[in-house]
């Protein structure tokens, strides 16, 4: 085994700003994103890659920070749940969740953000089907997942009505 | 968990990176997606000196078709292929690739990690054992194809050496009038499978099986060929009938471990059902119906 800790540059652009740390290659992205840049929004769950409370998007595509090395992140867009809020307003899923009662103890609710966020980045009419598939990497353990469902699907109502 | 520690390497090219692992031998590991290696590093399952970063080599993301074949890049991950156009043109590589896991696993997850890691349990090595595919491997002296059977030799066990890299997947196209479907069965989208079943089918006029294969997930330390089950239907008209009875034959050589998933008995019911849930969708998309395999959870 390795004695001295080798240290990486690695730099990353979180949230539309960047950062150039050096860190340990076997620091998760988790851990970075919390403890290096302090945005303690992202929460870590199981730590085994199984309850998505650690989903960031990297690159346009949510991942599980628990489950990368910050190396691997290296050169990449990530966005948390910190940079959903925009000039002080919500984002309208925060604000969905919100209102359709989509948390309770709150622990899954970045994760949930983030993926859904994900889902509807890439498909902004998805339907209940492909809300729940793009959920199903996420565990709750309070809401029983319908109000998040129900909170995923009026932003696709709102934005359906919007055009 | 942190992992232990170890030394990061990040080579620039394939050629560079099967230097490095041969230079550093046995206790290098590769890493692509490291949705396998990364929480095998975190429980300390394995501490290796040194990983060698593949994840960013140019050109190993593809799915192709050239000739007959089709070609798929070993650091295409799960969620990139199913959303291919050969997914599109065969359903049943994007029954396996939309399946996986969830959609941040398939977001990382690479169908080469996959193949190496050799799970029993695992999507992938079941999916190309129906396809009879070859495994692409690069090593100092070049490439060789292995076939997918041959490459995993055990559980979590390749034939893949030290200094070699998977870095294609490769299988014929199915014929024209053959149909596909690969099912999971699993507790959550997150959790491993605790069984699968693919069936490759090609039918001509009249029902008749021309072709087929049935692979069995879960059912042992490797994925599972059930060729006495393939021998009760190829070469007849197929009916509900010939299939119960070669979902039989099929379960008599499945041996799925008893674990916390099920007994053994159980596991071989669950395969039974599986294969007779498969084969309604391969039949299906044989008669060109479009049709949705989706994995089935608990």
């Amino acid at each position: 085994m390795p004695n001295a800790a080798q240290l990486v540059t690695i730099e990353v652009t979180v949230n539309g700003e960047k950062y150039r740390r050096q860190v340990e290659p076997r620091m998760l992205l988790v851990e970075f994103i919390r403890e290096e840049l302090d945005l303690t929004g992202t929460h870590i769950g199981c730590d085994t890659s199984y309850c998505g409370a650690c989903t960031v998007q990297l690159n346009g595509s949510p991942v599980k920070s628990c489950t990368l090395l910050a190396v691997q992140a290296d050169g990449g867009e990530i966005l948390t749940v910190e940079g959903l809020e925009k000039d002080g307003q919500l984002h309208p899923l925060q604000k969905s969740f919100s209102e359709h009662h989509g948390l309770q103890c709150g622990y899954c609710t970045p994760g949930m953000l983030m993926s859904a966020h994900a889902l509807l980045e890439q498909n902004p009419q998805a339907d209940r089907k492909a809300i729940r598939k793009a959920l199903a990497g996420n565990v709750c353990r309070c809401t029983g997942y319908q109000n998040i469902l129900k909170a995923v699907e009026a932003v696709v109502n709102e934005t359906k009505g919007g055009q | 968990m942190y992992p232990a520690p170890f030394r990061y390497h990040r080579p620039a090219s394939l050629k560079e990176a099967i230097l490095m692992l041969s230079a550093l031998g046995e206790t290098a590991k590769p890493l692509a997606g490291g949705q396998t290696l990364i929480p095998v590093l975190k429980l300390r399952l394995d501490e290796p000196t040194d990983i060698v970063d593949i994840g960013r080599l140019p050109d190993l993301r593809f799915a192709r078709k050239e000739n007959d074949w089709i070609q798929i890049g070993a650091l295409s991950s799960h969620g990139w292929i199913a959303k291919s156009d050969i997914a599109s043109a065969i359903p049943i590589v994007r029954d396996c690739a939309g399946g996986i896991a969830d959609a941040q696993v398939r977001s990382l997850g690479t169908i080469g990690g996959s193949v190496s890691a050799a799970h029993p349990n695992c999507d992938w090595p079941a999916l190309l054992h129906v396809l009879d595919a070859e495994v692409v491997c690069s090593g100092p002296n070049g490439d060789r194809q292995v076939p997918v059977d041959q490459f995993i030799s055990d559980a979590y066990t390749t034939t893949l050496a030290t200094d070699e890299l998977v870095t294609s997947l490769r299988f014929k196209a199915p014929a024209a009038g053959s149909g596909g479907a690969y099912i999971t069965y699993k507790k959550a989208a997150a959790a491993f499978p605790v069984c699968s079943v693919g069936i490759q089918l090609t039918l001509g006029a009249g029902n008749l099986c021309q072709d087929l294969r049935i692979i069995m997930g879960g059912a042992g330390p490797t994925p599972r060929r059930a060729l006495e089950a393939e021998r009760e239907l190829r070469g007849r008209e197929i009916n509900p009938q010939l299939w119960a009875r070669a979902a039989d034959a099929a379960i008599a050589v499945a041996e799925p471990d008893s674990d916390t998933r099920g007994d053994t008995a159980y596991k071989r019911q669950l395969l039974r059902g599986l294969i007779l849930k498969v084969a309604d969708v391969a039949m299906l998309r044989c008669a060109n119906t479009k049709i949705e395999g989706s994995h089935i959870y608990a």
